[in-house]
Order: structure tokens, then C-alpha cells, then sequence
């Protein structure tokens, strides 16, 4: 049963993700006034990429393919997708954390067996970001984790509901939820920190020289990235709720990214690293100490 | 190794090849039609005109189209104008990278007969003698409304599976390949990775 219900979150996802990223082409569309493609572009371009022909560079470049999108998938399983839980009691932060590393490394470990100098120098910048935006974003997370006790998202999601929406993280963690927010552009790889793709740098990074049918995975594989990523900041800022209200929560979040990439400009590598390091991480430690010394912002 | 062998290191539907369509491929040829991601080669004035088709006014993304930074991405290669004999020889390059089913536009009178570079010793005249292109855009050089004109064409073309030119280049690989050396000496792939 739990096989049937994991399956079909991943049918619901894909659908849901692919479809919004198609608006959100639309939404950056009216933002620099133009008309934009239809909705069902992302659909178009996926399929395309898998009917088209591809090259391999040899197993490692082919199995890493595999890994990226199989351990991003698997994550997909184990978060709480509004109140539906695949998997009673295994939809763990850490759990969460941990596999979602699999699908980065997977992906690194496949651009690196291209052999392209553009791969290298993106994966590079990409494992340089992480250990960038990982870092204040955890401090947050700990901190709520301590408080509360649990590590079960769906449990610190479910904290959150018992008083309302005053109750949401949003409002009473505000400088965590910032932080996580600034974490959360850098984890979807968005304009402004998407340094580790950099078309007119680097051309597209780790990316460079994957084409047809192992470019259409990898597209997959950041659309189920996308679904983990933001979801993890619904349920554990805004508080999850049922299905429906999990899909407009998602739905508001997504769009503000959206805004944040359609106006701005890209960070140079080591100007993303001084910036995860200055301001969010010195909020993040405030953030965290006011939860454990003084209890404020906890909901009991 | 033959001419035959290296182009078939790359993969190839053979039921792509075939001239009738059957049903999976009308849906495929859909799919290809409404997703085009382009590479332009800027080599010439032509060039120019681009920026102002992707931009605001004219908007090229509102037929899915869009720039791609690398060949192994990119469905459809541009050559924006004048192509001489060196740079001929990248060009061939990024289009044997690009991935099976690719298609070629070529810009300006450079491209159809030389242009006004017609009789320079530096410059080739007919495109199409080296590499397989399925449309042209008339003008020197076309404005922005002939270029996304252009793209609509090529668009319903490859819906009903008509832009053939890459079959063509594959069939044809021997006459290509002889055009090609006879203008630049050797044509090769340099692949410095998995020598
Ligand atoms: S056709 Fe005209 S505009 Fe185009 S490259 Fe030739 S000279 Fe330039």
C-alpha cells in the first residue's frame, strides 16, 4: 500500500512540478513584458529530449544518470506531500538530507566521467555552493530540531498548525525562515546563485555535455530536486497542511523565486561563499540561539 | 577506421531514417516541433538580429524556442551569415556534436550564393555543398519578423516531418565529406578525452 501511494506521489509530483515550471516561464515572461510560451512548454521540452538520440561517454557517465534521478526520486518518496506520508515515520529530516545528497553526487560523479573541463569547473562551483548554503540553513534546522525534540517533518509541520497561522515558522522564526528562503534560491541552483550552471560562462556547467535522451533525465532530476527542495521549506516553515493547502503554499513559494530570478544578476563563485557566510549565517546563529536560551518563537 | 564507421558511432532510430512515418513518429515529430533550443553560430552581420528577436519585442520563446549553450543541447544550428573557409571548419565541428534529429538555418545571401563575398578567396560560397541545410532566410540581411517567420516554417516542417536534412547528411556522408576536404584539406574530430 505504501509502495502504491509513494508511486502515485511521484506521478502527482511530476505532473504538478512540470506543469508550474511551464507558469513560471509564463510569470518571467510578464516580467520582462513579453508573451511568454504556454504552459505546457516544460512537457514539450522533456519529451522532446527523451525522443531524442545521445551519446554515451563510457558506464560512469551512464550510471551517474541513473543515480541522479533514481536517488532524487527515492528522496521524493520520503517527504510528507501535504498530509500524505508514503512512509509512516521514515519521513525524517536527516533521511531527507541524506538521500538528497545521493542525487548530487550521482550527478557529479556522471559530468566528471564526460571529460569535459566545463564539468569539472561547474561540478566544482556546484559542491562549493553546497557547502555554502548547507551550512546556515542546517544551523536553522538543528535549532528547530532541538526545540521540538523530533526530526519527523511531518511532526514539525504538524506543531506548527495548532495555532493558527500565527503559528507557522514564518512568523514566529522569522529570521530562520529568511535564511532559509536565501538557502532555498541557492539550493534550486536560481538566478542569483546559479553559478555552478552559467550558460554564457561556463556553458550550462556540469551540464555541458549531456544531450538528448541523458539531458531529458537530468531535467527530471531537477524538476524532483525542485519538489523536495521547496517542500522542505513548506512543512518546515510554513507549516504543510493538507493537500490542497500544501499545493497553494508550494504554488506561492515557487512564484516568489520566480520573481527573485527574473530580476537579477549572477554571483561570482567566491562572492556566493563570503555571502552564505556573512549575513545569513550570523542570523541563523541568532536565530538559533534565541530558540534554545530564551524558548521564543517555540510552539507548545 | 572508414567515414562510414565514425559517423555511426553515433546513434542513430533507424526507424528515423525511414522515409514513411508511422504513427509514434507523428507524435515525436510533435514534440520536436514545438521544442526548438538553437545554437547560434554567429559568424556574420547577420548575428544582429537576433538579440532583437529574442528580446521583448518580437519574443522568440513564445515558440518554445530558445538559446542553448552547447552543441550536445542545442536541435537547431544557425548560421548567421558569411562562413569563411576557417571558420567552415568549426561549424562542421558543432554540427557533428549536435545530436540526432538536428536541423541547420541559414542566414543572408552569404549563405545561399556568397553574397557579396562571392568571389573572395577566403570565403566558401554555397552552404549547402558542405553541410545539409533545410531553410534559408532570404535578405541581406533578414529583419526580425522574416527570421521568426522563418522559424514558424521550419516548426510546421518538422511537425509533418519534412526538415530532412540530417537524414540527408547521413546518407549522403561520402559527397559532403568530399566537398568538405576538398576546401579545407582533412576534416577530423579532434576528441582530446578519450583518445
Ligand atoms: S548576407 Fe549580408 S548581412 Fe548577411 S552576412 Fe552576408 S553581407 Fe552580412
Amino acid at each position: 500500500m505504501s509502495y502504491l501511494i509513494a508511486f502515485s506521489i511521484i506521478i502527482i509530483g511530476f505532473l504538478w512540478q512540470v506543469s508550474l515550471d511551464g507558469v513560471q516561464r509564463k510569470v518571467t515572461a510578464k516580467v520582462h513584458r513579453r508573451v511568454g510560451p504556454p504552459w505546457y512548454q516544460a512537457f514539450m521540452d522533456i519529451f522532446k529530449t527523451l525522443s531524442k538520440s545521445s551519446i554515451s561517454h563510457g558506464f560512469i557517465y551512464d550510471f551517474g544518470v541513473m543515480m541522479a534521478l533514481g536517488g532524487t526520486i527515492a528522496t521524493l518518496m520520503f517527504l510528507p506531500f501535504g498530509n500524505i506520508v508514503a512512509f509512516e515515520g521514515l519521513d525524517n529530516f536527516f533521511v531527507i538530507v541524506y538521500l538528497l545528497a545521493v542525487g548530487s553526487l550521482g550527478m557529479a560523479m556522471s559530468a566528471s566521467g564526460s571529460g569535459n573541463a566545463w564539468a569539472g569547473i561547474g561540478i566544482m562551483r556546484a559542491l562549493t555552493q553546497m557547502l555554502a548554503y548547507e551550512v546556515p540553513f542546517m544551523i536553522v534546522v538543528f535549532g528547530m530540531i532541538h526545540a521540538y525534540g523530533t526530526s519527523s517533518l511531518s511532526e514539525l509541520a504538524h506543531v506548527q498548525q495548532m495555532n493558527g497561522i500565527l503559528g507557522w515558522h514564518i512568523f514566529t522564526m522569522p529570521l530562520g525562515a529568511i535564511v532559509a528562503f536565501i538557502s532555498l534560491l541557492g539550493m534550486l541552483t536560481k538566478v542569483p546563485f546559479d553559478t555552478p550552471i552559467a550558460p554564457a560562462e561556463i556553458a550550462s556547467g556540469p551540464m555541458v555535455e549531456y544531450g538528448g535522451k541523458h539531458f531529458g533525465m537530468l531535467i527530471l532530476q531537477h524538476e524532483f530536486a525542485t519538489l523536495v527542495e521547496v517542500g522542505l521549506f513548506v512543512n518546515l516553515f510554513l507549516g504543510g497542511g493538507n493537500l490542497l493547502e500544501y499545493l497553494i503554499k508550494y504554488f506561492l513559494v515557487y512564484t516568489l523565486v520566480t520573481l527573485i530570478y527574473s530580476v537579477s544578476a549572477r554571483f561570482r563563485v567566491e562572492n556566493v561563499v563570503t555571502y552564505f557566510y556573512r549575513v545569513p549565517i550570523i542570523l541563523s546563529l541568532v536565530q538559533t540561539a534565541i530558540v534554545i536560551f530564551t524558548g521564543l518563537g517555540v510552539n507548545v | 577506421m572508414s567515414n562510414k564507421d565514425q559517423i555511426k558511432e553515433i546513434n542513430v532510430f533507424e526507424e528515423d531514417l525511414n522515409d514513411t512515418i508511422t504513427f509514434w513518429e507523428k507524435i515525436r515529430n510533435i514534440f520536436r516541433g514545438k521544442s526548438l533550443w538553437m545554437l547560434h553560430y554567429c559568424t556574420g552581420c547577420g548575428a544582429v538580429e537576433l538579440p532583437p528577436t529574442m528580446t521583448a519585442r518580437f519574443d522568440m520563446e513564445r515558440l518554445g524556442m530558445g538559446p542553448m549553450a552547447t552543441p550536445r543541447q542545442a536541435d537547431v544550428l544557425l548560421v548567421t551569415g558569411y562562413l569563411s573557409v576557417k571558420t567552415l571548419r568549426r561549424v562542421i565541428y558543432t554540427y557533428e556534436q549536435m545530436m540526432f534529429p538536428k536541423y541547420l538555418v541559414g542566414f543572408g545571401s552569404c549563405t545561399i550564393n556568397g553574397g557579396i563575398y562571392y568571389d573572395s578567396y577566403a570565403v566558401i560560397n554555397r552552404l549547402d555543398y558542405y553541410l545539409p541545410v533545410d531553410l534559408y532566410v532570404a535578405g541581406c540581411m533578414p529583419r526580425p519578423e522574416a527570421i521568426m517567420n522563418t522559424f514558424k516554417t521550419l516548426e510546421n516542417m518538422i511537425t509533418k516531418g519534412e526538415a530532412n536534412g540530417w537524414k540527408k547528411y547521413v546518407e549522403n556522408y561520402e559527397w559532403y565529406r568530399e566537398n568538405q576536404i576538398r576546401s579545407l584539406g582533412e576534416v577530423y574530430v579532434k576528441d582530446e578525452f578519450h583518445e
